[in-house]
């Protein structure tokens, strides 16, 4: 790569646009909020601006095109896989505001702040997916974790949810510690901080002091994608955490961390792959199982799913650990899937409410066939999507990810997860027995019309996958292509 | 499940046999009997484990042949090596849909708690899923693997014949007694395919067509007395012959064409697949041929009990005959059982060519391996 710009000179502002909207767009609100005040109207003006924001930066995301576009002294990168994880990103979020917003009304804890946080912490996964040396890696990785931690507690009278903001800063922070600390053992052994620097450098045998970094690298973004065993913080966080603010967990962040830990491996460490493809197969197979048994046990709904996006996490580790380009394309495809269930799901959950709050447990979901046939038909598709049932969304995505795998002689992989993923199929299976099967006990409402609007995006999507499925993998394709 | 048996394509046959699991699942949840979530999660999760394993040999498949078109696929010859492989996947998946001893504990369980359109669906439609399976994949594509692994499946199959015969005759619910009639059948049906001649696999694919006939009508006649008395229990039940002449009829064509009586599709099934074990291997018929008196046993005893005898109960007097309805439901398929009884021929031509086919490559595939074990001293 040979840059000419000259060092005084300003950098080339334009792939970075969309970040560039987003961080001012949010100093722009904070200045409404700040001046406005709290009140119903500034939620309300805050809300559809951050939406807009976010729209507006997906507009130019797609705008933009899949060539390899290196820019801010080779530290920024924008390609068809950034693009790509980048539009998944900007979903998630704009689907967690509009989930929020009924939910926070509710609850009397509207604050202006959390729209502004989400736009925060998705400028900062935008970063994480666009990072192309160390440094930058870390800024973004800090921005989106310190919007993270603050959204988890946003609730702050209530004790669960400020449990789960202090747990999460506690073991994020030593994660991040962890990551800080492979970066610079990486960086002591290479001489670089530029991941296609990096990658020259280490070939075949490498340094066992780089493989040391490449491990505590590897351990700081297992913990980002809650991959065991660096799991522990996902349940409690998920459980504490208000609803809508889960909702947003389990989608946006888990898109820009299995993004940057795509990059890092495939444009740093594809020298040395065979040392990471152990670890990260190890971590697969750790979380698969461990997902698929521990959810078994579990009567809380958010619990339940905490268990099912490691589970989840794991089945894209499969695909990463392939290490080849249909690798990247199933992780591709299988985190679009995933993305649109959850936010599926927990639409349904939040779409549940009544006087008491919304449905937490599974058995506040009995009999739901009967009192809100609509919404039981579609959580129960999309627990059938989780499955893997074909037609349904879920199927490709697990097709994709351990197709790669099987291209890749990776056999043992394939058949754990596949087992596990029949494992898993019980504890979705109980969700639609009890929906089905079981006696109606409570009354719920329908949900306002952000959580239907999610609700109908992503039955659309799961529902009619295998008609839209040519188009999404293609773009995987382009996607994944730009890595390589 | 149309799409099952019309799919030229590996990936589509996949999505359409697990589709239709949904389906099953919630037919059997929502509207069966005391133990069906039991019963519906059996199901699921037993045919889901044997399906996935199927889906991995598929995507193996499609990066050894690079392509997931069945035409196209049948013409690769895969290694022999990854035949076993691949053959043990679809086996997994093929034979827990059949069902084959030992994985056929949920057939019972499903159909006894699905209600009775459920059982007729199960019976005449997803287990032929399973044969068709073997036919279409397991013996043209894998034929070194079908040779090297049709022992196991004679035994597992002759298992299933006597053993699952064994075991209806104790049952006194009467649609498990079916059900395990059912897992007997089509261990000849197994037998038949793998036996890899002509009389064996068109004696197979008949005896689909017949079973799917046969079973699907004991069913339904179970489903017409359980809609009135609501007990399934054989022994609540006698004396109806003196009510119900007409049901005693065509309860009694359904159990003979079950036993296998010259004259009704039972017999031609059960026939042409004990001539093609015989052909391959005289200890298997032999042993098969016991399950046929074995059913006889279970299925004249049912019959006996049910239909013949004093009337236990009182409220027997009153049970009405057979209404146009559920005359109009069995008629047709009483013809149909007779008429391929007598004339098995429109089954068996149509069937011919393309089972001369899978016959020729599978005897080919034999002779190879014969020929390499005459080789080693």
């Amino acid at each position: 790569m040979n840059v000419t710009t000259p060092i005084f000179a300003l950098p080339s502002l334009v792939p970075a646009l969309p970040e560039i909207v987003l961080a001012l767009g949010a100093l722009l609100m904070i200045l409404i909020g700040a001046i406005k005040g709290q009140s119903a109207q500034t939620q309300r003006v805050v809300d559809s601006l951050a939406i807009a924001l976010l729209l507006i930066a997906l507009v130019i995301v797609i705008g933009q095109d899949n060539a390899k576009v290196l820019t801010f002294e080779r530290a920024f990168v924008s390609d068809g896989f950034s693009r790509f994880m980048k539009v998944l990103t900007l979903a998630g979020s704009i689907m967690a505001i509009l989930l929020a917003m009924d939910f926070m009304k509710r609850r009397s804890i509207e604050k202006f702040e959390y729209p502004i946080l989400i736009t925060l912490a998705t400028l900062g996964m935008m970063m994480m997916i666009s990072a192309n040396d160390l440094i930058a890696l870390y800024i973004g990785l800090e921005l989106q974790s310190l919007a993270l931690y603050v959204v988890a507690s946003i609730h702050r009278d209530d004790a669960k949810s400020s449990e789960a903001g202090l747990k999460y800063f506690v073991l994020g922070a030593l994660a991040s510690g962890m990551l800080l600390y492979g970066a610079s053992l990486i960086y002591g052994f290479t001489g670089n901080i530029n991941f296609d620097a990096i990658a020259t450098v280490l070939q075949g045998n490498a340094a066992t002091g780089a493989v040391f970094g490449l491990v505590f690298l590897t351990a700081g973004l297992a913990f980002k994608v809650s991959a065991v065993p660096f799991h522990m913080w996902t349940p409690d966080v998920y459980e504490g955490a208000p609803t809508p603010v889960t909702a947003f967990f389990a989608g946006a962040p888990k898109m820009a961390a299995i993004a940057l830990f795509v990059r890092v491996m495939m444009e740093a460490f594809p020298g040395i792959a065979h040392q990471w493809q152990q670890i990260v197969a190890f971590l697969a197979i750790a979380s698969m199982v461990l997902g698929a048994f521990a959810a078994i046990g579990q009567t809380n709904l958010k619990r339940l799913m905490a268990y099912s996006s490691i589970s989840n996490m794991g089945y894209a580790l499969v695909a990463l650990a392939a290490g080849n380009q249909s690798g990247v394309q199933g992780v591709a495809v299988f985190m679009a899937t995933y993305l649109m269930m959850t936010a599926g799901v927990f639409a349904c959950v939040l779409a549940l409410t009544n006087a008491k709050g919304h449905a937490e447990s599974i058995d506040d979901l009995a009999g739901l066939s009967k009192t809100r046939p609509g919404i039981a038909f579609i959580l129960a598709m999309l627990m059938f999507s989780l499955v893997g049932i074909p037609p349904l969304a879920g199927f490709f995505g697990k097709f994709y990810a351990f197709a790669a795998a099987i291209e890749a002689k990776l056999y043992l992989l394939a058949v754990i997860g596949i087992v596990s993923s029949v494992i898993s199929a019980f504890y979705y299976l109980r969700i639609v027995k009890v929906m089905y099967f079981d006696e109606a006990s409570v009354a719920y409402g329908e949900g306002d019309a952000g959580v239907k609007a999610v609700m109908a995006v992503s039955f659309a999507f799961v529902f009619l996958f295998a008609i839209i499925a040519g188009p999404v993998v293609t773009m995987a394709q382009a996607a994944a292509k730009s890595l390589f | 499940m149309l799409g099952v048996f019309m799919a030229l394509d590996t990936v589509l046959f996949y999505v359409f046999f697990e589709a239709g699991l949904i389906p099953m699942f919630l037919i059997i949840g929502i509207w069966g009997g005391a133990r069906r979530i039991y019963a519906s999660f059996k199901l699921f999760l037993y045919t889901l484990l044997g399906s996935v394993l199927m889906l991995l040999a598929i995507m193996f498949m499609y990066f050894d042949a690079g392509t997931t078109d069945i035409v196209k696929l049948l013409a690769h010859k895969f290694d022999p090596k990854f035949q076993y492989w691949l053959w043990l996947a679809f086996f997994a998946s093929f034979a827990v849909k059949m069902p084959m001893w030992p994985v056929h504990t949920w057939l019972p369980d499903a159909h006894v708690e699905a209600p009775t359109a459920g059982s007729v669906i199960l019976a005449a439609i997803l287990l032929k899923m399973g044969g068709y399976g073997f036919i279409r994949f397991s013996l043209p594509m894998f034929p070194d693997a079908s040779v090297y692994f049709a022992p196991v499946v004679f035994a597992l199959s002759v298992i299933a014949i006597v053993y699952t015969s064994l075991v209806a005759m104790m049952q006194e619910d009467i649609k498990k007694l079916i059900a395990y009639s059912s897992v007997a059948h089509m261990g000849f049906v197994t037998m038949g395919i793998f036996s890899g001649n002509t009389q064996g696999v068109q004696g197979a694919v008949f005896q689909m067509v017949s079973h799917g006939l046969v079973s699907g009508a004991l069913f339904l006649c179970v489903g017409v007395v359980y809609d009135r008395m609501h007990t399934r229990e054989i022994s609540a039940y006698g004396g109806l012959v003196n009510r119900m002449p007409w049901y005693a009829f065509v309860f009694m064509v359904f159990t003979m064409a079950n036993v296998g009586l010259p004259g009704t599709s039972g017999f031609v099934g059960e026939f042409l697949t004990l001539l093609g074990a015989f052909k391959a291997n005289t200890w298997v018929a032999f042993l098969a041929t016991t399950g046929v008196i074995l059913s006889a046993c279970y299925a004249l005893w049912l019959f006996a009990r049910v239909i013949f005898g004093e009337i236990r109960r009182p409220v027997f007097e009153t049970i009405p005959d057979l209404d146009r309805r559920e005359m109009a439901m069995l008629a047709p398929l009483v013809i149909l059982v007779i008429y391929y009884g007598v004339q098995p021929g429109p089954i068996l031509d149509a069937s011919a060519a393309s089972v001369d086919q899978i016959v020729k490559t599978y005897q080919a595939a034999a002779n190879a391996m014969a020929k390499t074990a005459a080789l080693v001293p």
